[in-house]
């Protein structure tokens, strides 16, 4: 089916992981992994994965409270400043970072780096739950003596239950794979290791049997999620007007809540922008000519659109299966298609290096096979919002259409696909957002002589001419803000029809 | 509704625009497919190092013999780990390489040809490949950069060896995971046997270093003072002059040269081969030379602040000529046991 053909995107870098782990036998892989080492780097990661989930679920359910369920002055404002982070790529905040603060550098500052970027992937799905969710349940507890904060606990945090743990999984997920910012902020983790063993010695395959830990590792953390998630647990309206839940009166409480806020956005925001324009200032390198500048943006934009384009095509299948047709099948199906999400882009790059050299020469540097890495990478940020939008619309109208005489075909597209449209375009958003930001396996796989402004501004940043960079950051994070802004809207909450 | 049917319509404008984005796209694959064969004016080159450095080089190039560069740029272990996994079917004709390790895994898959000795000829037999499949283009010395306010000239180490001791503890940068460090430690083995260098490591481990990702932050904090001393490749302060648009000998950060052939004053490389499906193809043939002729070599002295390895061209400004140093006798053709250095490395605990 369709939906296989999404997962076996996804499997790609496990495949050559296998081919390439058996390779080294077993005395390697046991030389390599039965140490010390590996299981303090694997506890450490874990660790560090852990510390920012919570961080960023506190921020993300935090805010998006705030911004859809309270009278906080300037909501609409603040629910674009939340979401913008997802613009700023991890190595660009870290780098400023540590720009700003002589010495920063450790476990703290690395979770504190990678909570301020990553906290939209709760922020955004938390937010629309809490704007769609039925405020006829919260209505029936409190008509039955239970409190607000009991309420909130009892019912509100159930309802976006779902919603939550889905970011949280993303973060995590993405912790795990990151490179960017505990480079820089010199925290040892699995990934870190990784990239030092291609840099050591040139030993691929001693970084690639590492690598397998960590799908190891995004097993455990994908079981844990599946475990804990309650079967059968729907939060679709059901039937009835859509309207907004009352909004909880802030009173003076307003403040401190607008200044968290303001707070969290000056730090993942303000510091990477005031950081950026002292480099600017203090170097006397530039970019090259306009025309290079739009050049490397004009690739990014395609690059990362074909990306979008491929993801979502493969997703469809998969999130509308996920949505409709749940069972021990799909659930494996759609376990499947996260398990690489915590692999660095490397491993990934290099799997489909495998993958074009072996399978798909004809394809190999050329944007389809960055674009199908890209939907490797990034399957699971599409699936999850086409399987999140198809979820909260009613079967109901499906069932009604096919009862009227309408084929499977007709239905899918007359009634299925315009009700999960903004799941689609958002899935397609937030691809594209992640895409424009992915440096290594771009690296690897994009067409030779075609730079992107993730590849320009690693190419001045690793000679030391951040000035020159600088343009090149500032502009990925102003092409990003406009899917940011699409995202932000999507969720409804620019929306005016409420109180 | 109204609301739900203009974001419908947004959805389908923007899928409008990734299907011309593509086809787009598509066209331009075309344009620029199959280089390489033998002798159509255009090569492949992987190049490890920088695109702010290289590519004028290779636009000069281009200018003089009319052969047009398709250049892929990435780090220079990646590349290597990509030239590995592509193997015969590599699209590349020329690998060019930050450091001669890299160079060496390249050459130990047998995928390079051999060079002709009257190209290699040009650089000197300890900066070129014993088996012709490499040859060095231009060359780094290892150094002590320090911060002048921190360190007076009269205390720094006659010794690379001295840094593990207490007068340094908390004090010296080092990048570990750097292809030149590896090299240097190599370099230690290969001079004083592997239990000089597993001492070292340890001391250096134990005297609580000052561990960084790579050599330019190393710099970096030995400017702005935080960290007093760092082990290094000169040419860095070159890069950092040059971004400041001042002199090297404007900077705080100076450069110590180890003196009497000590193992810290190792000299490198930066180097090419040339890929076997280019085996025939007079055009890498020519860009190899390209690089080892004289404006190639005077370009490594001026921009990038390297030295030349052909005879003749004068050497970076700034800096001791490459003939004044008092390099160590090691070839860099006995730096390929790469292997046994990544086990010290990892086991000092200097890298994760």
């Amino acid at each position: 089916m369709a939906s296989t053909a999404a997962v076996a995107v996804a499997v790609v870098p496990l495949a050559y992981l296998g081919v390439r782990t058996a390779e080294a036998g077993l005395d390697r892989i046991v030389a390599e992994l039965w140490t010390g080492r590996v299981a303090w780097l694997s506890l450490r990661s874990l660790g560090l994965a852990a510390v920012v989930t919570s961080a960023c679920v506190l921020l993300g359910v935090g805010s998006a409270y705030l911004v859809t369920r309270t009278d906080l002055p300037g909501r609409r404002f603040f629910a674009v400043l939340a979401a913008l982070p997802l613009a700023v790529p991890t190595y660009i905040a870290a780098f400023a970072w540590v720009s700003a603060f002589d010495g920063l550098a450790g476990f703290w500052p690395a979770a504190l780096v990678l909570t301020l970027c990553s906290y939209p992937y709760v922020f955004l799905p938390v937010a629309a739950a809490l704007r769609g969710a039925d405020p006829a349940q919260e209505e029936v507890s409190r008509s039955l003596g239970r409190g607000g904060w009991q309420t909130f606990t009892r019912v509100t945090l159930r309802q976006i239950r779902p919603a939550t743990a889905a970011g949280a999984l993303l973060v995590a997920l993405y912790v795990l794979s990151d490179f960017g910012a505990v480079a820089i902020l010199r925290t040892d983790t699995f990934t870190r290791a990784i990239f030092v063993a291609f840099d050591l010695g040139f030993d691929r395959t001693g970084a690639l049997v590492l690598s397998s830990v960590l799908v190891l590792l995004t097993l455990l953390l994908l079981t844990g999620e599946t475990v804990t998630r309650r079967r059968g647990a729907r939060y679709a309206r059901l039937g009835g007007a859509r309207r907004a839940a009352a909004r909880l009166r802030l009173g003076p409480a307003r403040w401190p809540a607008l200044a968290g806020l303001l707070g969290v956005a000056a730090l993942a925001l303000g510091v990477p922008a005031v950081s950026l324009a002292r480099r600017l200032v203090a170097g006397v390198s530039r970019p090259g000519a306009l025309a290079e500048v739009a050049a490397a943006a004009g690739n990014s934009l395609v690059l990362a659109l074909a990306g979008a384009a491929l993801t979502m095509l493969l997703a469809l299948p998969l999130g509308l299966l996920t949505a409709r047709a749940p069972g021990p099948l799909t659930t494996v199906l759609d376990r499947l298609a996260y398990l690489s999400h915590a692999l660095p882009g490397v491993v990934v790059g290099l799997s489909l290096i495998f993958f074009g050299i072996n399978v798909a020469y004809p394809l190999y540097q050329t944007t389809w096979l960055l674009a199908l890495a890209y939907a490797t990478l990034f399957l699971p940020l599409a699936v999850g919002s086409v399987a999140g939008a198809a979820a909260q619309a009613p079967p109901g109208l499906e069932e009604v259409a096919r009862s009227l005489g309408r084929g499977p075909w007709g239905v899918l597209r007359t009634v299925t696909l315009p009700l999960t449209l903004p799941g689609i375009g958002a899935g397609a958003a937030l691809v594209f957002l992640t895409g424009m930001k992915e440096l290594p396996a771009t690296l690897l796989l994009r067409p030779t002589g075609t730079d992107t402004l993730a590849t320009e501004l690693w190419t001045n940043t690793a000679v030391g001419a951040y000035a020159a960079a600088t343009p090149y950051a500032a502009l990925l994070v102003v092409i990003s803000a406009l899917p940011t802004w699409l995202l932000v809207a999507r969720s409804g909450l620019l929306d005016k029809d409420d109180r | 509704m109204f609301i739900s049917l203009r974001r419908s319509t947004a959805t389908l404008a923007a899928a409008g625009l990734l299907v011309t984005g593509l086809v787009a796209c598509g066209s331009e694959d075309e344009a620029v497919s199959e280089p390489g064969t033998s002798g159509d004016k255009q090569i492949t080159v992987y190049s490890g190092r920088n695109e702010q450095l290289i590519k004028p080089l290779l636009e000069k190039f281009t200018a003089q013999t009319g052969i047009t560069v398709n250049a892929r740029y990435a780090n220079t272990a990646q590349l290597a780990a990509q030239l590995v996994e592509e193997g015969d079917k590599s699209p590349a004709d020329v690998f060019l390489a930050q450091d001669a390790g890299a160079l060496g895994t390249v050459s130990k898959r047998d995928m390079f040809v051999t060079l002709p000795s009257t190209t290699t000829d040009k650089a000197p037999a300890t900066y070129r490949a014993r088996n012709g499949h490499w040859v060095g283009v231009s060359a780094r010395a290892r150094v002590l950069v320090y911060n002048a306010d921190a360190v007076t000239e009269a205390e720094l180490p006659a010794s690379v060896f001295e840094l593990t001791g207490p007068a340094w503890k908390g004090k010296v940068g080092v990048a570990p995971t750097n292809a030149s460090f590896q090299a240097f430690v190599t370099a230690i083995t290969v001079q004083h046997g592997e239990a000089r260098a597993k001492e070292f490591l340890a001391g250096l481990k134990a005297n609580d270093p000052q561990v960084r990702d790579g050599n330019g932050k190393i710099l970096e904090d030995v400017i702005a003072g935080t960290v007093p001393v760092g082990l290094v490749n000169h040419y860095y302060l070159g890069e950092v002059a040059k971004e400041q648009g001042t002199t090297v000998d404007a900077l705080k950060a100076k450069l110590h040269f180890f003196p009497g052939g000590d193992t810290g004053g190792l000299v490198n490389v930066a180097g090419v081969g040339v890929l076997k499906r280019a085996a025939d193809n007079p055009d890498a043939q020519a860009f190899v030379d390209y690089l080892l002729g004289p404006e190639a070599q005077t370009y490594f002295a001026e921009q990038t602040f390297e030295y030349p390895v052909v005879e003749g061209v004068t050497g970076p400004a700034g800096v001791p000529a490459l003939a004044d140093l008092q390099v160590p006798d090691i070839d860099l053709n006995d730096l390929d046991a790469l292997e046994s250095t990544v086990a010290l490395i990892k086991e000092s605990g200097l890298v994760p």
